[in-house]
């Protein structure tokens, strides 16, 4: 079909930027050898870089060329493959991006994306004059180690694998199957990477007086092993992804209708507060309510307060419901204020002591009260919960409160929970409707 | 769909499926998290990508190698990870990546109160990043508008290809209202200009600097190129002052020259009136109850509420600021959009900020108050 590719490198833009010696240069060649080798459709592969000297080599491919911010590079490589997942994405990344970017690095390994991750690793941030990077040996002479590195040289591929890369080789600029080794990284389905070691000749080769038989010695010092260190394939991120949602039957549920048919006595906006403790199921009783104003012909709004450590303390929620559509969502001074528990009461404590006189609190009998204006009615909502279900206390206390004040039938109540809720809740939540209706 | 009670954060998600969306990343923060929820059991069920990332660095970079491979994206988060998104906020808007951004503002600064609303990140939204390039921001002030507006945001980081930011509050967010969605009139789809197969294709091509470029998305019929690095047309590095200018220059007109464009704004207007309040998001509710009870006083008084925060609707706000002798801006903020107001309002006219960030929402009657109008 297509001419055999005899590169994969451009000269449109000219020759490859690196300094004269750079083992960057050894690199490049060896991807665009393998390429060769491969011979994939140029719009099938995605050369992705981040900032560094290294970085400035993907736009020398006739493939795409992403670069993208410093470190970054395997983010951009993942999303490209998790939503193109038939292209090859090819990250070119220095060491210095291995360092700002860690997280990247042992996340993508974790996951298993199938990119492949190969590091420039040159000991030193090339591009910004040659200072130490998280690769920089102990002991080695950089700009911002004068005086010897004293941190420890970081085992990139030993992190990626102890992350979870199910294939990694490290090796040198120099290996006479470098070309062969990128190809068996590229044919991984899953995530894949190579540590190439070399030199920086404009910084660190200076510095350190390296040749190029020292790199394989700066291994064997640093306790390092050269080679293919791990090849144990498992399933890629993506496809797993395909195939967990496509057998999956947990596909959303689509929201039941709410259908307004209940008249309602209500003539301006109005605020009912519910006050109980975690565990009461304040909120979904309150949704409840909420809605059944919904089937009552209004509009209502729900803001729900608890701690974020969400199994103790008070859970407060406050609805408000309207005959009109509703601006003004907080409730400065409430018309109905429900109050089930301890917890709830000493949250609210302030607020119930500052109710106007035409408001109504409705208050769990066996609670200490604030002085309040507010007309007072206290009534057995524990007790008579504890009969049918005691996580049915809100619906109870709702219930009782809707049918003192008539704001619309208690039919709406029964037709929330009923059209809303899953058959087993809805049953006991009945009864509870029928117990708190009964109570007054 | 019909009624419901929903929270703004759902709406947001169902807006953007609406939208075609098919690429989700983020990372949990309150008060954002239950978009990444739903976004999860949604987009996976289309055949699209929803993930949580290990961080929002990470969120954010999922979606430009995504947007950038053709999909339509969205992230969610709240001010401390917008902070996380910075750098590369400045990179999509840099490469022309159509993605959308939403920050449900919590108190901040920092942590601050993770479950409290505010309206703390406006100016910040505008200049979030290096460079100090336009961008599109968006405010919704209802569950309905949430959905309405993530769904145009869609459409407006197609058609102008950068990021488009909806900027919501907790308020709006984990609210629940009666809404029924289907009832929100929305315009048609809007997908990004792409590049033919065969013409050669230049990854920023424009005649005229406010043209916006057609896209080819990388795996596509074009070899596609995306540089963070100052580049020209070809998305090749440039080191040359006339090009670098030209680019800028680009960027900045295809957003300034459609300002008018992408005003989005409410007015409410009464003959006569001296008084105006301008307000946007969830306090242009109170405004809405405070010029209620005024009127009913017999005070004369008009309220812009506006959609679009940036680029600033600055020929609505001149003609609506036109004759006054007072305008208000109410803010859950220390006074932050007011100095866009400030730029515009005529010589003379009393402008007077109803400023809180103590958590609690703005009211109608502070507004009344504070405002003068009683
Ligand atoms: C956020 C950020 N911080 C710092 C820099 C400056 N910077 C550019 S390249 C670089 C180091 C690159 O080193 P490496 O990845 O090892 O590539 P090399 O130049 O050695 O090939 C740094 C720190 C940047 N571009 N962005
Ligand atoms: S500075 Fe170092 S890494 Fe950069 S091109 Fe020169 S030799 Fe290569
Ligand atoms: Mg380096």
């Amino acid at each position: 079909m297509n001419a055999v590719r005899e590169t994969y490198l451009t000269d449109a833009i000219g020759p490859l930027p690196f300094c004269p010696g750079c083992g960057h240069h050894r690199l490049i060649k060896a991807l665009d050898k393998t390429l060769t080798k491969l011979q994939p459709d140029p719009k099938k592969v995605v050369i992705v870089t981040d900032i560094g000297c290294i970085g400035l080599a993907d736009r020398y491919f006739v493939t795409h060329a992403f670069h993208g911010l410093h470190g970054r590079s395997i983010t951009y490589a993942c999303g490209l493959k998790l939503a193109r997942p038939e292209l090859t994405v090819i990250v070119l990344k220095g060491d210095g991006g291995c360092g700002i970017g860690g997280t990247h690095l042992l996340n993508v390994a974790r996951r298993n994306i199938g990119i492949t991750l190969i590091v420039a690793n040159n000991f030193n941030y090339g591009m910004t004059g040659g200072q130490h990077s998280v690769t920089t040996p102990t002991d080695g002479l950089t700009a911002t180690t004068p005086l010897g590195n004293i941190e420890a040289a970081m085992d990139l591929c030993g992190t990626a694998i102890a992350a979870g890369a199910p294939w990694a080789y490290r090796g040198t600029g120099f290996d006479r199957d470098l070309t062969d080794r990128i190809a068996d990284a590229i044919r991984q389905p899953g995530f894949a990477m190579l540590d190439i070691w070399d030199m920086c000749t404009a910084y660190y080769l200076p510095r350190n007086q390296l040749g190029k038989k020292d790199l394989t010695g700066m291994m064997e010092r640093l306790g390092l092993q050269a080679g293919v260190l791990i090849d144990r394939p498992r399933p890629e991120y993506g496809e797993q992804y395909r195939n967990l949602h496509e057998i999956s039957e947990q596909v959303p549920r689509k929201r039941p209708e709410i259908t307004p048919k209940y008249t309602n006595t209500v003539a301006r906006q109005t605020g009912v507060v519910i006050a109980g403790s975690a565990g009461q199921k304040i909120r979904s009783a309150a949704g409840l309510f909420a809605q059944a104003g919904m089937f009552a012909n209004l509009e209502a709004t729900q803001k729900d307060d608890y701690p974020i450590t969400v199994m103790t303390g008070h859970s407060i929620t406050e609805i408000i419901i309207s005959p009109e559509s509703i601006d003004y969502t907080a409730i400065d001074s409430p018309d109905y204020f429900v109050v089930i528990s301890e917890d709830g009461l000493e949250k609210s404590w302030g607020r119930i002591a500052k109710l106007a006189n035409s408001a109504t609190l409705y208050a769990e009998e066996s609670l200490d009260l604030p002085a309040t204006d507010a007309k007072v009615v206290r009534l057995p909502f524990v007790a008579t919960a504890k009969k049918i279900n005691r996580l049915s206390v809100g619906i109870v206390a709702l219930a009782a409160m809707l049918h003192d004040t008539g704001m619309f039938s208690l039919d709406a109540f029964k037709d929330s929970i009923t059209v809303l809720q899953k058959p087993a809740i809805a049953d006991v939540n009945l009864q509870a409707l029928k117990a708190g209706a009964a109570i007054l | 769909m019909g009624l419901e009670f929903l929270e703004g954060n759902e709406a947001i998600a169902r807006g953007a499926m609406k939208a075609n969306c098919n690429f989700f990343a983020g990372y949990p923060i309150t008060p954002s998290s239950s978009i990444l929820q739903y976004m999860l059991n949604m987009v996976p069920y289309s055949g699209g990508v929803a993930i949580q990332a290990e961080d929002e660095i990470a969120s954010i970079g999922f979606c430009i190698g995504a947007a950038m491979a053709g999909s339509k994206v969205l992230t969610a988060t709240s001010g401390p990870g917008i902070s996380l998104y910075s750098e590369n906020i400045g990179l999509a808007i840099m490469g022309e990546t159509p993605m959308v951004i939403v920050n449900v503002q919590r108190q901040g600064p920092a942590t601050g109160s993770a479950t409290k609303g505010a309206e703390g990140d406006i100016q910040f939204t505008r200049w979030c990043t290096s460079g100090g390039l336009p961008v599109i921001v968006l405010s919704p002030a209802t569950v309905g508008e949430a959905y309405e507006l993530t769904y145009r945001a869609f459409n407006l980081s197609e058609q102008y290809r950068l990021p488009v930011f909806l900027l919501t509050n907790k308020e709006i967010g984990i609210t629940r209202e009666s809404v029924d969605l289907d009832t929100i009139a929305l315009p048609s789809l809007v997908e990004r200009a792409r590049v033919v197969a065969d013409e050669e294709y230049l990854p920023h091509y424009f005649d005229k600097l406010s043209e916006v470029p057609a896209i080819s998305d990388f795996g596509g019929e074009h070899i596609a190129r995306f540089t963070t690095s100052t580049h020209d047309k070809a998305a090749y590095l440039t080191t040359s002052p006339l090009v670098i200018q030209e680019m800028i220059d680009h960027y900045t007109a295809k957003i300034e020259e459609a300002a008018d464009e992408l005003a989005l704004v409410k007015e409410d207007f009464q003959d006569g009136a001296e008084i105006l309040i301008i307000s946007y998001g969830i306090t242009s509710r109170s405004t809405a109850v405070a010029v209620r009870e005024a009127r009913a006083k017999g005070v004369k008084i008009s309220a812009l509420t506006l959609q679009t925060l940036y680029p600033v609707s600055k020929t609505a706000m001149t003609s609506a600021m036109n004759g006054m002798k007072k305008v208000i801006v109410p803010e859950m903020n220390m006074g932050q959009y007011i100095l866009e107001v400030e730029r515009l309002v005529p010589a003379g006219v009393e402008l007077v900020g109803v400023n809180k960030m103590d958590t609690t929402l703005i009211s109608p009657d502070e507004i009344l108050e504070r405002g003068g109008l009683r």
